[in-house]
């Protein structure tokens, strides 16, 4: 029988599964992920993780409630540091011992440390012990791992075409399918920056749809993900005596820095997710550099398990048309 | 001559002050957090940042307020949020049209350099090296002194006979201790500190609860942000061991010998094997060896939304269930009140002195 291993649909989900899926199929072994958010999920998350959670983590506790029965065991890495420079949010640390100690019934966790600090081969012995675990032997482990780079590379070179990570991972599953599509979509005249998590970002559910919202406002999205690493790489410490700790903050702060300075956007918007620890720093630093640049409108919005569709709409709707005035303001003076 | 104030945490403040003072600098004293450093503080902070923040960031507008011009603070390299602080109250104060030095000891063994520099700028008075970790050294064992006298205080206080008599008498002692300059001075005060907390009435038989305090440093240590939990569980009857001192560290490295054969970081890592930043692991190790020092309960302190602290209670409910120990947790903000907390407390007391209660009755039938 083969092996099942449940990959809950969430937090690095956005940034890694094309990487773990393909792993986990050279291996031999089945995936089974979580699905796309519901109410159910969002509903037994909340009710299961401890109520001072962050959303997102609520929200994997939701889709490890929703596969747990599912799967022969559960792949939870514990991802300390993957650039030798920033860390994960302590969440992340301690996430497998968050979930094995305080849910019910849970099959094994394969919660392999991940941390780059420890040497450049760090990661891959990493995985080849996760393969040991699985049963494949060490060289189909390394072959699967190569493998799995590339398609790694091509998901981020997807990403930097303009996809977002939902449509890049359905186009990696049924390739011949309709890539483009999208980018026949309305016709778009402004266009936005929207910054913050992968798990925030994408997740239509828990950020009632904002990706798509702005779509119909008529609004293009440019997130972090869509940038290349290198323009962020040499963005430093945005002007900081030090960096941000933890990688997707760093990542977002210096989006912020270098979308500021090009100015080729109309507008700006921080999502973050109520409870989330990093993003209290982060926000209150984002703020300060669009002060420095009021040119560009900046506005933060913050989701929970409670956000409803309609309240965001509007935000986002009396936003974009002060956007939209303002350009048409600047286009002529008179 | 530089302004210099520095972060407030219990009675530390004391040790900073002769230190600062024997380097050739004027200390500006932080005040004591009252209700307009809070209000300051969260105005300026922002809105989920952790409650240590914002009361820093009311301390240092108080501060600058009195005259200070220069902070000295820590630094730390994450993962939690501590770290940051620095950077981000220079950048608010700045914002606020305040012009601010900042001097940020980053840690000495990863930083070297910075560690000499800060020194340097700080070192006005030019003393010699010798003289520089002379001072350090003095500093240090008044730091050890003023512990020792609260420690002792946790003891006395829920045994003494007339209710408040404790803290009257620590609150005196602080001062002898405060107004000691030399090394010498510096032990005769605690000796006579200690002796005189000794002295307070009390009945060192009865029997009372002890409960050990776990959580995130600076709700531990600076009883303005935790509503003073310490008396309030002395004058409760319940013994405090709190698990964080700033002198706190030597013990931990000591233990391995001693008790269990365990220091925090053994006994934590069958449930958190991880370094999640801040003190969530110590949190978990510290409540496992108080358990397994017979303690009746353990209260968690923790600032609203702070990381570590979170992946920590949601793991001590298991610690709790398989160590029997039952396991109290506050999240402390601006919103706290001392009357809420201290119904809590009480609820908790009785179930612990039940627990005990019948716990004695059960050995004394069966054996």
């Amino acid at each position: 029988m083969v092996v099942k291993v449940g990959i809950p649909s969430t937090l690095l989900y956005y940034t890694y599964y094309p990487f773990w899926k393909a792993f986990f199929n050279e291996i031999g072994v089945q995936v089974v992920t979580s699905g796309k958010t519901n109410k159910s999920i969002l509903d037994s998350g909340v009710k299961e993780a401890l109520a001072d959670a962050c959303v997102p983590v609520k929200l994997f506790f939701g889709h490890v409630m929703e596969i747990r029965e599912k799967v022969d065991c559960l792949f939870i890495p514990r991802v300390v540091c993957l650039n030798r420079k920033t860390v994960f949010c302590p969440k992340f640390l301690g996430l497998p011992d968050m979930i094995r100690y305080s849910v019910n019934n849970i099959p094994p966790i394969i919660d392999v440390r991940m941390d780059t600090r420890q040497g450049p081969m760090s990661l891959f012995r990493a995985y080849l012990k996760i393969g040991e675990y699985l049963g494949a032997g060490k060289l189909t482990a390394s072959y699967a791992y190569c493998k799995a780079s590339n398609i790694l590379n091509t998901y981020n070179s997807l990403l930097r075409k303009g996809l977002n990570p939902v449509e890049a991972i359905d186009y990696l599953e049924n390739p011949n399918g309709k890539l483009f599509e999208h980018h026949v979509k309305t016709k778009t005249n402004l266009r936005f920056a929207v910054l913050g998590y992968p798990y925030a970002i994408y997740d239509s559910f828990i950020n009632v749809n904002i990706l798509d919202s702005l779509r119909k406002l008529g609004v293009s999205v440019v997130t972090a993900e869509n940038i290349h690493p290198l323009l962020l790489a040499v963005q430093k410490n945005c002007g900081l005596p030090k960096r941000l700790f933890w990688t997707f903050s760093d990542m977002a702060l210096k989006a912020a820095h270098l979308i500021f300075r090009q100015g080729n956007v109309d507008g700006v918007l921080h999502l973050t997710a109520f409870g989330c620890g990093p993003d209290s720093i982060l926000n209150k630093f984002i703020e300060f550099e669009a002060k420095q640049h009021r040119n560009i409108p900046f506005m933060t919005l913050m989701i929970d398990e409670h956000t409803g569709e309609a309240g965001m709409f509007t935000r986002l709707e009396a936003f974009v048309d002060m956007v939209r005035r303002r350009k048409e303001m600047s286009a002529c003076p008179r | 001559m530089p302004k210099v104030t520095f972060p407030r945490m219990g009675e530390s403040w004391r040790a900073f002050k002769i230190l600062l003072e024997d380097l050739g600098n004027e200390v500006v004293v932080p005040p004591r957090p009252s209700k307009r450093t809070l209000d300051l503080g969260v105005r300026h902070s922002p809105e989920f940042a952790c409650f240590p923040l914002k009361i820093l960031m009311g301390t240092y507008l108080e501060a600058i307020e009195m005259g200070a011009d220069t902070i000295v603070t820590t630094g730390g390299v994450g993962p939690c949020r501590a770290g940051e602080y620095a950077m981000l109250h220079h950048k608010i104060i700045k914002d606020l049209g305040h012009d601010l030095k900042m001097i940020v000891f980053e840690p000495p063994r990863l930083y070297p350099v910075n560690f000499i520099k800060n020194i340097y700028a700080l070192n006005k008075a030019r003393v010699s090296i010798k003289g520089i970790i002379d001072h350090i050294k003095r500093g240090w064992r008044k730091l050890q002194a003023l512990d020792n006298a609260e420690k002792l205080s946790h003891i006395i206080r829920p045994r003494e006979n007339n209710s408040g008599t404790t803290t009257r008498v620590y609150r005196k002692v602080l001062d002898w201790i405060d107004q000691a300059n030399t090394t010498q001075q510096i032990i005769e005060a605690e000796a006579s500190a200690l002796e005189a907390l000794h002295n307070v009435p009390h009945e060192p038989a009865r029997p009372v609860l002890k409960v050990g305090i776990v959580g995130e440093i600076y709700v531990l240590l600076e009883p303005a942000s935790n509503l003073e939990i310490e008396e309030t569980l002395g004058d409760l009857g319940v013994e405090v061991e709190r698990s964080m001192f700033l002198t706190g560290w030597t013990r931990d490295n000591t233990w391995s010998e001693t008790t269990h054969c365990l220091t925090v970081k053994e006994a934590a890592a069958p449930y958190l094997p991880e370094l999640v930043g801040g003190h969530g692991r110590d949190s978990i190790g510290n409540t496992i060896l108080y358990a397994k020092r017979g303690f009746d309960g353990i209260i968690q302190l923790a600032p609203f939304t702070c990381i570590p602290e979170i992946v920590a209670r949601t793991i001590l409910p298991r610690v709790s269930k398989e160590y029997e120990i039952p396991i109290l947790t506050f999240f402390l903000d601006e919103q706290t009140g001392k009357t809420g907390m201290t119904t809590r407390l009480e609820a908790f007391t009785d179930l612990m002195r039940r627990k005990k209660n019948i716990h004695a009755a059960r050995i004394s039938l069966t054996g």
